[in-house]
């Protein structure tokens, strides 16, 4: 999907909100690059219309002034323009729903098994996430809170309320399947970059499948209205931001890169970090 | 240090294509119960079935349903 990676490692994508942001963030999964694309496609058709619609009515606006031509005409009908105008309205649909439904049934499209499986489990005001691939028993999880950093405790460079204490650490270019649910009300895991935004239902698993092309971290925000403390405020307790920073997968060589040693925490000794705290 | 790393988890269960994966964990765990009750305790089989449990479903959900268990109040065809 990206070529030529090297390229990329000296520019900075954009992965957060950015102030007066106007346009989508950086893709960093197939998923949101077929999004970002469909929205090219179908804003080139919106700007045909506009531009068309506008000409119209400027043109009429222009040459029918009730000064320069005061005379209305007396046009009542008008089969040829009237079968253009309903065919070619009907033609443009067509155009834009080619790509669409294209996307819309490759994201339903379960291609292959994932490799990795992520819980994350929404609280009022902040996330749970478990990794359990590796248990050899049900109280084993490597399992972790992830509360968003007040701001009166952030450091000088990192995002305002967009940065947690623990991130969720996750394998770049391998099929993850996410898992949410909540432990109280509705939220929604949410990370624009990835092209994620999945409702977090108690009692309900959802399941989410990305495969995140590139590393990187990457911020998402909850995006159902869950209480005092889903936007912004001072109090303790926060809101559940959730991050992702993400790590070449080194699945079945390099067990000694430095890089895999997470993995292998989690692969082997799951019981260091088991207990919730 | 030198074994290789194999990931694996739970795999993608055509029974449940949705995104609703709820019936997927439940029905794992009901099969791990099953299949103890069918083979005993010590089956390799029923190994397989309780990785997929665990990798789906939240610790919680497991914690309450044990207990179900132990108490008899387990609402599933164990």
């Amino acid at each position: 999907m990206i070529v030529r990676e090297w390229l990329f490692l000296t520019i900075a994508a954009c992965d957060a909100a950015e102030p007066w942001q106007l346009g989508f963030q950086d893709a960093s999964t197939p998923m949101m690059q077929g999004v970002i694309d469909l929205h090219h496609d179908i804003f080139f058709f919106l700007i045909l219309i506009l531009v068309f619609v506008l000409r119209i009515l400027v043109r009429a606006l222009w040459h029918f002034h009730y000064q320069k031509n005061p005379i209305p005409q007396r046009i009542v009908h008008g089969t040829t323009i009237e079968i253009l105008r309903t065919i070619f309205p009907s033609i443009i649909p067509m155009f834009i729903a080619i790509p669409s439904f294209a996307l819309l049934y490759s994201m339903d499209e379960v291609v292959v098994d994932p490799t990795i499986t992520i819980k994350a489990i929404g609280h009022q005001w902040y996330r749970t996430y478990e990794y359990s691939d590796y248990n050899s028993s049900d109280e084993q999880s490597l399992t972790f809170d992830s509360y968003t950093i007040l701001e009166d405790d952030i450091e000088l460079g990192q995002s305002r309320l967009l940065e947690v204490d623990n991130r969720v650490v996750v394998p770049a270019k391998t099929h993850l399947r996410i898992i949410v649910t909540s432990a109280d009300v509705l939220h929604s895991w949410v990370v624009p970059s990835s092209g994620v935004k999945c409702d977090v239902v108690p009692s309900r698993l959802n399941q989410i499948s990305i495969s995140v092309q590139r590393e990187g971290v990457y911020y998402g925000q909850c995006s159902e209205i869950c209480g005092t403390n889903h936007a912004f405020t001072r109090a303790p307790g926060n809101i559940g931001r959730l991050l992702s920073p993400l790590w070449l997968s080194r699945t079945t060589r390099g067990a000694t890169h430095p890089r895999s040693k997470l993995l292998q925490r989690a692969a082997g000794a799951v019981g260091s970090q088991g207990a919730r705290q | 240090m030198a074994d290789e790393i194999v990931l694996k988890t739970a795999p993608a269960d055509f029974r449940f294509p949705t995104t609703n994966q709820t019936r997927h964990c439940f029905t794992r765990y009901i099969e791990f119960h099953r299949c103890l009750a069918a083979k005993g305790e010590e089956s390799n089989e029923c190994a397989r079935f309780a990785k997929y449990y665990r990798s789906l479903c939240p610790g919680e959900w497991i914690e309450k349903w044990n207990e179900q268990r132990e108490n008899g109040t387990f609402p599933g065809p164990l």
